[in-house]
C-alpha cells in the first residue's frame, strides 16, 4: 500500500528522491480521509517552501486542509494538471496525484521523515 | 459522524460527491429523523396556524402542504418549515431539529383553543430523493403514488407492511418522498427501501450531500442563510409572505419592510474560476467589503464553486461582478439568479411550482 521508496511526514505527505530533487504529494491515507478532492492550490515555480510549513491547500467538498512541505527548498515544478483534474489526488495519490517537485536545501532533511513501515504503523495499517 | 442540532449524524457514507450524483441521477436515502413534528388540532386550529405563519394555510386542501417561515413580531425568521393540512382543523408542522424546542414553545404560546403537541419522538423521517424515487417506493406500497402530487401528504400508507405518513417533498431539488414511520420500526423501512432501490443505484446519503444538494437547489438552511436577524423579504422568500391573508405575527413589520423596501437581499453567486467559497468568507466589490458568505460549497453537479450571501441592493443584479476573499486573495464571482440547479421539467414539477410558488 505505501511504497518503500517514499518517505512520509506526520502530516501525511510523501517525499520521493529523484536525482537531486524531491517529488511531493499526499498519501493514500490522507486522500481517502478527504474523500472528494475538488480543489488544489499550489505554489508557483520558484517559491520557497519550509520543512513542515504550509505550502498549499487541498479542498474536499466539506473541508479545507493545509499541505505541509516535507522538506525545505525551492519549488522547481508544479503539477498544474491538478487545477482541472483534482480528483487524480484520490485515484492515484502516490503517482499522477503528485503536487510539487522541490530542489532541497539539505537533502539530509529527508532522514527525519518516516519509512513506509513507520508510517503504516502510525496510521494503524499494515505496510 | 458529526453532532448536528443535538443529533449524531453521518456526514457521508460512500462520499459526498458520489451520494450527490446518485440523488441527481437515480436516488438517495437520507435519515432525517432529527426533524421535529408538531401537530396543531382542534377547534380554531386553522386560525392558530394562520397567526403563526406568513404563508396562507387557508388555501390548503386536506392532504396538501406548503413551505413557510414563522416570524417574530419584528419579522425575523424563527424557523422555516412545512405545514401540512391533515384534516380541516388538523395541521402538521415539520420543523428544524435545532429549533424544535423553541418552535414548540412558540407554537403553544400562539394557539388559543387549538391544541399543539410535539410528536417528534413518535416519528422517524426518511427522505427518499431523486428521479427513481417513485419507482422504488412503488415496489413497497400499493398506494397510487403518481396521484400524490408535489407538496401533498397521505396518512396511513402501508410501506413494506408498516403504516407511514408520506409526503412528496424534499430538500434536494429533486422529485422524492419523505416517509415518516413510527420511530421504533423505522430501521425496517430503511432496509426495505435500500433493498428495493439497489438495482436503480439507490445509495444511503448523509448530511454532507444533503447540504450540497439543497445549496445547488437554492434552498435556505436555517441558522446559516436565515435566522431571527433576517426577514423573509431579505431572503428570497417574499413569495411565502401573504400580507393580505389576515393578521399574523410579524405582518406589520413585514408590510413596513415591503413598503420601504429592504436594504439587503440574499443572492446566489458562482465562482468564475476554480475556487470554493466557504461560510464566513468576505465578499468584496470596488475594494471594500460588501457582505459575507452565508453558505458556500463546491457544487458537485454544477461542477463549480457556488455560494449565497446578503448584499446591499446595489450589488444584487444578476451579472454583477464581485470578489470572494479566499485565503487573502480575491477570487472573482458573478451574481446569478437562484437556483443554481433546476431539475429537468416534469409534470410533477410543473404542478408543484404552480401550487407552492405562486404569490
Amino acid at each position: 500500500m505505501y511504497p518503500q521508496d517514499l518517505r512520509y511526514s506526520t502530516e501525511h505527505e510523501w517525499a520521493k528522491v529523484e536525482g537531486g530533487k524531491i517529488r511531493v504529494g499526499i498519501t493514500k491515507f490522507a486522500a481517502d480521509k478527504l474523500t472528494d478532492v475538488v480543489f488544489v492550490e499550489l505554489p508557483e515555480v520558484g517559491a520557497k517552501v519550509k520543512f513542515m510549513q504550509p505550502f498549499g491547500v487541498v479542498e474536499s467538498v466539506k473541508a479545507v486542509s493545509d499541505l505541509y512541505a516535507p522538506v525545505t527548498g525551492t519549488v522547481v515544478e508544479v503539477n498544474t494538471k491538478l487545477v482541472d483534474t483534482p480528483e487524480v489526488v484520490n485515484t492515484d495519490p502516490h503517482g499522477r496525484g503528485w503536487m510539487i517537485v522541490v530542489k532541497p536545501d539539505d537533502a539530509n532533511e529527508l532522514n527525519t521523515l518516516m519509512t513506509a513501515e513507520q508510517y503504516a504503523k502510525m496510521i494503524g495499517e499494515s505496510a | 459522524m458529526v453532532e448536528f442540532g443535538g443529533w449524531e449524524m453521518p456526514v457521508q457514507y460512500a462520499g459526498i460527491v458520489e451520494e450527490h450524483r446518485a440523488v441527481r441521477s437515480s436516488a438517495g436515502l437520507f435519515d432525517v429523523s432529527h426533524m421535529g413534528e408538531v401537530e396543531v388540532d382542534g377547534p380554531g386550529a386553522l386560525e392558530s396556524v394562520q397567526r403563526l405563519i406568513t404563508n396562507d394555510a387557508a388555501r390548503l386542501a386536506v392532504g396538501q402542504g406548503l413551505y413557510t417561515p414563522m416570524c417574530t413580531p419584528s419579522g425575523g425568521i424563527i424557523d422555516d418549515l412545512t405545514v401540512f393540512r391533515l384534516a380541516e382543523q388538523r395541521f402538521l408542522f415539520v420543523v428544524n431539529a435545532a429549533t424544535t424546542a423553541k418552535d414548540v414553545a412558540w407554537i403553544q404560546q400562539h394557539t388559543r383553543s387549538a391544541r399543539a403537541r410535539d410528536r417528534s419522538s413518535e416519528f422517524a423521517l426518511l427522505a427518499l430523493q431523486g428521479p427513481a424515487s417513485q419507482a422504488i417506493l412503488q415496489r413497497l406500497t400499493r398506494a397510487d403514488l403518481p396521484s400524490l402530487r408535489f407538496f401533498h401528504i397521505a396518512e396511513g400508507v402501508d410501506v413494506a407492511g408498516i403504516r407511514c405518513l408520506i409526503s412528496r417533498t424534499g430538500y434536494t431539488g429533486e422529485d422524492g418522498f419523505e416517509i415518516a414511520p413510527p420511530w421504533d420500526v423505522a430501521p425496517r423501512v430503511w432496509e426495505a427501501l435500500i433493498d428495493a432501490g439497489r438495482r436503480d443505484g439507490l445509495v444511503p446519503a448523509g448530511l454532507g450531500a444533503r447540504d450540497t444538494l439543497r445549496l445547488e437547489a437554492g434552498i435556505m438552511l436555517y441558522g446559516s442563510d436565515i435566522d431571527e436577524t433576517t426577514s423573509p423579504l431579505e431572503a428570497p422568500l417574499g413569495w411565502t409572505v401573504k400580507l393580505d391573508k389576515g393578521e399574523f405575527v410579524g405582518r406589520d413589520a413585514l408590510r413596513a419592510q415591503k413598503e420601504l423596501g429592504v436594504q439587503r437581499k440574499l443572492v446566489g453567486f458562482e465562482m468564475s474560476e476554480r475556487a470554493i467559497p466557504r461560510s464566513g468568507y468576505a465578499l468584496h466589490a470596488g475594494g471594500r467589503q460588501i457582505g459575507q458568505v452565508t453558505s458556500g460549497t463546491f457544487g458537485p453537479w454544477v461542477n463549480k464553486g457556488i455560494g449565497m450571501g446578503y448584499l446591499s441592493k446595489a450589488f444584487t443584479k444578476a451579472g454583477t461582478q464581485i470578489d470572494v476573499q479566499v485565503r487573502g486573495k480575491a477570487a472573482p464571482a458573478t451574481i446569478v439568479k437562484l437556483p443554481f440547479y433546476k431539475r429537468p421539467t416534469s409534470e410533477t414539477r410543473k404542478q408543484g411550482n404552480e401550487e407552492t410558488k405562486t404569490s
